[in-house]
């Protein structure tokens, strides 16, 4: 049997307008009304007064007015707002005609902001599977820390609510298994991101750029667990580039490896807070390092491709431009290279080499990668010499091989240094491949910055690992 | 407040003791007296104990059984000691 079902609200005027619609509708055939703002409207028609919403929710109502037919319990066919070409031969009637043939609907109150994630976590509960803990008389803020949640800065308290707003942030099921996070390799899902995330900061859009970083921190080849638990400054860096960085407003320009951005800055802690929360991840415990570096508790920017004379990180790493990805490197902090002098590409490589040769130690050799992240001025240097990236990372390199006698253990009065029998050898600073260049940062100022790796780079530690980021 | 839990949830609800000491040879517990009468009796026959059992002792008071401990004590224990036995007595 055919059963018809409607739901409206009063404080819609095109609901209000159908009024003798519905009144026809209900003397002809059996009709189910549900309003979702007022009891008994339209009046005395027995319409059921959808306070809760619940029913609404249930149906996936849009818009209002809808009309659903069922039949046997199985809906055969929808219209939302009125169009009386459509609701006429829906229903095999006649409709009244003093009204308008045509007026589009209204919003559903099931999507008035805050309203489907408060209706998910009211009705659908059970679709999240992560343990809920009650907490009466804590103040929200301070949970966090009792829990041991928290990097040291306050965390989002993460409530039903705020897990499925984020959650609407991608298309994946709550419940998918992204990997195992080190140390304690526990099974991760979409939804323990999510909960990460908010705690972090996110918003719904960044989800699908932190499930990526956590995607590319398990690779083998990233090495997780070992740059958790090194002694070494480094912690994972997250690079973003493609059209998803600049929808999500990430900073590439001024100020990109520093504060101020909320992408940039909960992204990189939400990588953060997974390791810590779902890997067991601690300062301390399995994070064993000596010093660490502030990017620990967050560490993401967006490279500045659309300005840049260069491919981009992406692009070499093998994918489109108009592919949205992240690059994860084991990195260190940011050191500073000043040149206000150079026009000329050797001369500002030379600058460049100089201060790559520095990072780790300057007898430390084919040790740690490094990006180079190089400011639109200094850029501007090579654009208008025509230096490729490449012809750049070749310079840098031949720049770098340095001889084997200021290497060596007691050369330059410094007991650290390379087994003495390797002081007839050249050695390159950088392993093949262990340099990469991103052009970030603001348009006044003739700076860049390399960040160092993990002493351990290449594959006897970590190696930057590139993943398209799905929705 | 109901929150979801982020983590691996392989550990149970709620914050975990530290472990046990395997041994009290050579390690510093502190006493701490809560400022009930004869707390301090309780407190000498325990510090006999721990000291024929190895360990070094060190006695704290609280200003008073009503409040909490202050943070600067809380701190002090927390510095000094291995352990901590609160003693309630009346």
């Amino acid at each position: 049997m055919r059963e018809i079902t409607l739901v409206v609200k009063k404080g819609c005027e095109t609901c209000v307008m159908i009024e003798p619609v519905i009144r026809q509708l209900a003397a002809e055939q059996p009709l189910r009304v549900f309003c979702q703002d007022v009891a008994d409207f339209p009046e005395g028609m027995n319409s059921i007064y959808d306070e809760s919403l619940a029913q609404s929710y249930a149906l996936g109502v849009e818009i209002v007015p809808t009309l659903i037919l069922t039949e046997a319990g199985h809906e055969i066919a929808r219209t939302e707002g009125w169009d009386r070409s459509v609701w006429e031969p829906l229903l095999g009637l006649s409709l009244s005609a003093n009204i308008p043939g045509f007026r589009p609907g209204c919003g559903s109150r099931t999507l008035d902001p805050g309203m489907p994630e408060r209706l998910a976590a009211q009705f659908d509960g059970d679709k999240l599977s992560a343990r809920r803990l009650t907490f009466d008389e804590s103040d929200p803020f301070e949970v966090g820390y009792d829990q041991g949640w928290s990097d040291g800065l306050p965390i989002v308290p993460p409530t039903t609510e705020r897990v499925f707003r984020m959650l609407s942030g991608t298309t994946r099921d709550p419940s998918e298994i992204i990997g195992a996070i080190p140390p304690d390799y526990a099974r991760c899902s979409v939804e323990k991101i999510a909960i990460n995330a908010v705690m972090a900061g996110c918003l719904p859009e960044y989800l699908p750029v932190v499930i990526a970083s956590v995607e590319a921190v398990l690779e083998d080849q990233f090495c997780m667990h070992g740059l958790l638990a090194t002694t070494y400054f480094s912690g994972p860096m997250i690079v973003v580039n493609g059209p998803l960085s600049r929808s999500i407003c990430m900073n590439s320009g001024g100020n990109a490896l520093g504060q101020g951005n909320r992408a940039n800055a909960t992204i990189g802690r939400a990588l953060q807070l997974v390791i810590r929360n779902v890997g067991g991840g601690r300062p301390g415990g399995v994070d064993r390092a000596a010093l660490g570096n502030p990017g620990k508790y967050t560490f993401c920017f967006a490279e500045d491709e659309l300005n840049s004379c260069w491919t981009s990180l992406s692009e070499d790493a093998g994918f489109q431009s108009d592919t949205s990805t992240v690059t994860v490197f084991a990195a260190d902090g940011v050191q500073g290279i000043v040149d206000q002098k150079s026009r000329s590409p050797e001369s500002l490589a030379r600058s460049f080499a100089a201060g790559l040769r520095a990072i780790g130690h300057p007898k430390m050799v084919q040790g740690s990668d490094a990006f180079l992240v190089v400011s639109p001025e200094h850029e501007r240097v090579f654009r208008e010499a025509n230096w490729s990236k490449a012809e750049l990372i070749e310079r840098l390199r031949t720049l770098l091989m340095i001889s084997g006698q200021e290497l060596v253990q007691g050369a330059a009065g410094i007991e650290e240094g390379l087994p003495i029998a390797l002081k007839d050898k050249t050695i390159c600073k950088f392993r093949a491949d262990g340099l990469k260049i991103v052009r970030a940062g603001g348009t006044a100022g003739l700076f860049s910055a390399i960040i160092a790796g993990w002493g351990a780079s290449g594959a006897i530690g970590s190696v930057p690992v590139t993943r398209e980021i799905t929705l | 407040m109901e929150l979801l839990d982020p983590t691996s949830e392989l550990s149970p609800e709620g914050r975990q003791p530290l472990p046990r000491l395997s041994s009290l040879q050579g390690k510093t517990i502190g006493l701490l007296d809560i400022s009930k009468p004869r707390g301090n009796i309780f407190l000498d026959r325990i510090e006999d104990l721990l000291k024929q059992h190895g360990a070094d002792t060190k006695r704290y008071k609280k200003p008073t059984f009503t409040r909490v401990a202050p943070d600067p004590l809380r701190q002090e224990i927390a510095l000094e000691c291995d352990a901590v036995l609160e003693a309630l007595a009346d």
